[in-house]
């Protein structure tokens, strides 16, 4: 259990944050939802308000906060009809440069992230031909004089035009079947330098507003002095940041949950048919029950895996758990909510539809279903390995 | 010049508010609260009288249950520099009359010596409309009521106030009291930074007795009910027999 004084800090967040996405209102999101438009009042107001420096310590001008916050942050946003998504990277992928960047790269980049003054909100892994096999990956990186040599190709790489930096990882050795994490390496790629000189952008007409892109590298230059970690070591890298990403996105589900269920109990109360509230049947008000119970125990598990983590201790089985477990159930709340609204659920006017769709994206992205499922068999219960 | 904003703690305005089963009163157990929306307004125009220079420091207080607290914490958080807890009750049912909470701010006020109480115009539980003036009466102050617009200026504190039908403005010698209305300014959430540098501010707890206050009650609630629901519509064939009707039957033509 938290402590209360933290408690109260933690309601204190989710109260402001409520406030500030007051300002905006669903109308904005359903707006932007069409336009496939960035919400940049809305990041601007966030990253003022210092919720998106949560994560990064004092002395690089953020709050310093644990995980717990940045989870209220983004659950936050979620509940109140926004979506997280387009401004949830600013808060983790500094993690990166946090963790493993130099003294140098961190003075450089970590107070100005903090500011807002840089934007590093997009994080370049998967590529069309290998997927979920993120080792497999084909995009090189060859050192000539003072410069990385990009080649390659990524898709679904997101916010790459609401970004000024990006963390790539490509290969700088050739794949060795029996080490398959080894010869990989992280990289910051200046996104302003690098459009047009080497790096080519288009963007995906995709299902959700999540500005996501296919980015195409020809002998992109990138300075020596932006490997992240170790020539070779990018694996590690990339690794170290993904239990937070996930317990921060798992985190996300669960607002998205608890919005259907405001919205959908509160419509159950008031649509009458057949002379009562459509409440009052119980095949309208179970199916939404069910649904608070399953966000509610994958609320906690969300708990327990930032309990862990912030305790430094490992987290993995519960971050992916915590991920698979709140993803499921924002979407069976979606579901119960889009029958409870009935023909109005497919109105845009109701906003249910949109976060339906948007929610989805959680059961594929960051990590699908299958591969978390494979994990827990594998690395919890000991099965034979699948792949 | 120092100011103080007196808040209070409420059932939050979005809650869908349940009369208890024996009409006592409103059921407040497991509900969300939050402060007082009119002394949000209050708390930020000291802020913003504070930003610029006419104010030096912002004192709020609270007089309730222990878990006012937290809704000094989100003054505090919002940019008052300190905060005063009375602790009057223990129930969170308990509300304290207007007269025993203005008693009590009046002993603050002896002892602080604020040039400016900034308050609600009145609390969204039971809208009593009242501590304000009764504050004043019991100070021997100035006071502006419903205040939509504020100036301060050589000691005389100017007030546009909401009255029926139109606005007026009044100008009153400082000290003075002056309550808030709904469009004197939009409040400010807190940011992230200032919510955990107020878990550093100065939070002083008292109680009744401290300043010599009895807070016993001297009202009691004979019967709380839900409004009444609305009753159905009728459907009129044409205009004919609505402009009949408004004429005949509502008497409104
Ligand atoms: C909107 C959006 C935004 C994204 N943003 C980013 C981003 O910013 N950066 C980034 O790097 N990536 C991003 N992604 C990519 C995302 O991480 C991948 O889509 C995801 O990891 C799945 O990879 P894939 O699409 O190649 O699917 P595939 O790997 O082709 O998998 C397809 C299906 O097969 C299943 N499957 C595959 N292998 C196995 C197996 N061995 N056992 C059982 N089942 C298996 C998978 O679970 C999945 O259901 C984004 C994707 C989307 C849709
Ligand atoms: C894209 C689209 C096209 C459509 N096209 C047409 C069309 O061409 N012509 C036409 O006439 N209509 C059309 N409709 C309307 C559609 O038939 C209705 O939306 C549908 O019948 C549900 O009615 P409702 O939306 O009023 O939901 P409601 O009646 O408000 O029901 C809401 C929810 O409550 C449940 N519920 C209600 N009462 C009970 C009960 N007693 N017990 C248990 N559960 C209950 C319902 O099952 C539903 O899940 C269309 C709707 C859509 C979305």
């Amino acid at each position: 259990m938290t402590d209360p004084d933290r408690e109260a800090a933690l309601s204190e967040i989710r109260a402001a944050v409520a406030q500030l996405c007051a300002r905006y209102g669903e109308a904005y999101w359903r707006k932007l939802d069409s336009e496939q438009g960035y919400p940049t009042e809305f990041v601007a107001e966030m990253t003022e308000a210092g919720f998106l420096g949560a994560l990064i310590p004092e002395e690089y001008g953020g709050t310093g906060l644990g995980l717990l916050e940045a989870c209220a942050i983004l659950e936050e946003i979620s509940r109140r009809g926004a979506h997280a998504g387009a401004c949830h990277a600013q808060l983790y992928v500094m993690g990166v440069i946090l963790r493993h960047g130099s003294a140098a790269q961190k003075a450089e980049w970590l107070p100005k992230i903090a500011s807002g003054e840089i934007r590093l909100q997009s994080f370049g892994v998967t590529e069309p031909t290998t997927g979920t096999d993120t080792t497999a990956l084909k995009t090189t990186a060859r050192r000539e004089g003072e410069s990385w040599i990009v080649n390659g190709q990524k898709v679904w790489i997101s916010r790459v035009q609401h970004s000024d930096l990006m963390v790539l990882l490509a290969r700088t050795r050739p794949f060795d079947a029996k080490r398959k994490t080894e010869g990989l390496s992280a990289f910051l790629v200046d996104l302003r330098e690098a459009r047009g000189r080497g790096l080519e952008v288009r963007p995906i007409d995709a299902m959700i507003n999540h500005h996501a892109c296919e980015l195409f590298f020809d002998d992109l230059a990138i300075p020596a002095e932006n490997l992240i970690g170790e020539e070779g070591g990018g694996w590690p890298v990339i690794l170290t940041g993904m239990n937070a990403e996930r317990i921060l996105i798992a985190a996300e589900c669960v607002g998205d949950g608890r919005y259907f269920l405001d919205r959908a109990s509160a419509y159950a109360k008031e649509r009458v048919v057949f002379g009562r509230p459509i409440g009052a049947n119980q095949g309208v008000a179970f199916p939404l029950a069910r649904a608070h119970a399953d966000v509610e125990a994958a609320a906690l598990m969300v708990e327990r895996a930032a309990n862990l983590y912030e305790a430094g201790r490992p987290c993995g089985a519960e971050a992916n758990m915590a991920k698979l477990l709140a993803a499921e159930a924002s979407w069976k709340a979606g579901d119960a909510a889009m029958q409870t609204f009935g023909g109005f659920a497919f109105s845009k006017e109701y906003h249910v539809e949109r976060k339906f769709r948007e929610t989805r994206l959680y059961q594929i992205a960051p990590i699908s279903t299958n591969l978390i499922l494979s994990f827990l068999a594998e690395k919890v219960l000991g099965l034979p390995r699948s792949f | 010049m120092k100011v103080l904003v007196p808040v209070k703690r409420v059932i939050d305005y979005n809650v869908k508010v349940r009369v208890k089963a024996d009409g006592s009163g409103v059921d407040l157990a497991n509900v969300k609260m939050s402060m007082n929306p009119f002394d949000e307004i209050a708390v930020e125009q000291a802020i913003r009288l504070k930003e610029a220079g006419k104010a030096e420091e912002i004192v709020a207080v609270s007089i309730g249950v222990k878990q006012a607290q937290e809704t000094l914490r989100t003054a505090l958080a919002m940019g008052a520099d300190r905060a005063i807890l009375i602790v009057a009750a223990d129930d969170v049912n308990t509300d304290i009359e207007p007269l025993a909470v203005a008693k009590l701010l009046k002993a603050v006020a002896d002892e602080e010596q604020p040039g400016l109480i900034l308050c609600g115009k009145q609390a969204i539980d039971n809208d009593m409309n009242a501590t304000g003036q009764m504050l004043a009466a019991l100070l021997g102050w100035a006071q502006a009521t419903f205040t939509s617009e504020l100036e301060i200026e050589n000691g005389q504190a100017k007030a546009t106030r909401e009255v029926d039908g139109g606005l007026q403005v009044i100008s009153v010698k400082m000290p003075a009291v002056v309550s808030v209305d709904l469009r004197l300014n939009e409040p400010r959430y807190a940011s992230l930074p200032n919510i955990m540098k107020a878990k550093k501010k100065p939070l002083d707890e008292k109680t009744p007795a401290d300043y010599g206050v009895d807070v016993a009650p001297r009202l009691s609630v004979v019967s709380t009910s839900e409004p009444a629901t609305r009753k159905a519509g009728v459907k009129v064939a044409d205009v004919a027999e609505l402009v009949s009707k408004l004429k005949n039957e509502a008497g409104v033509l």
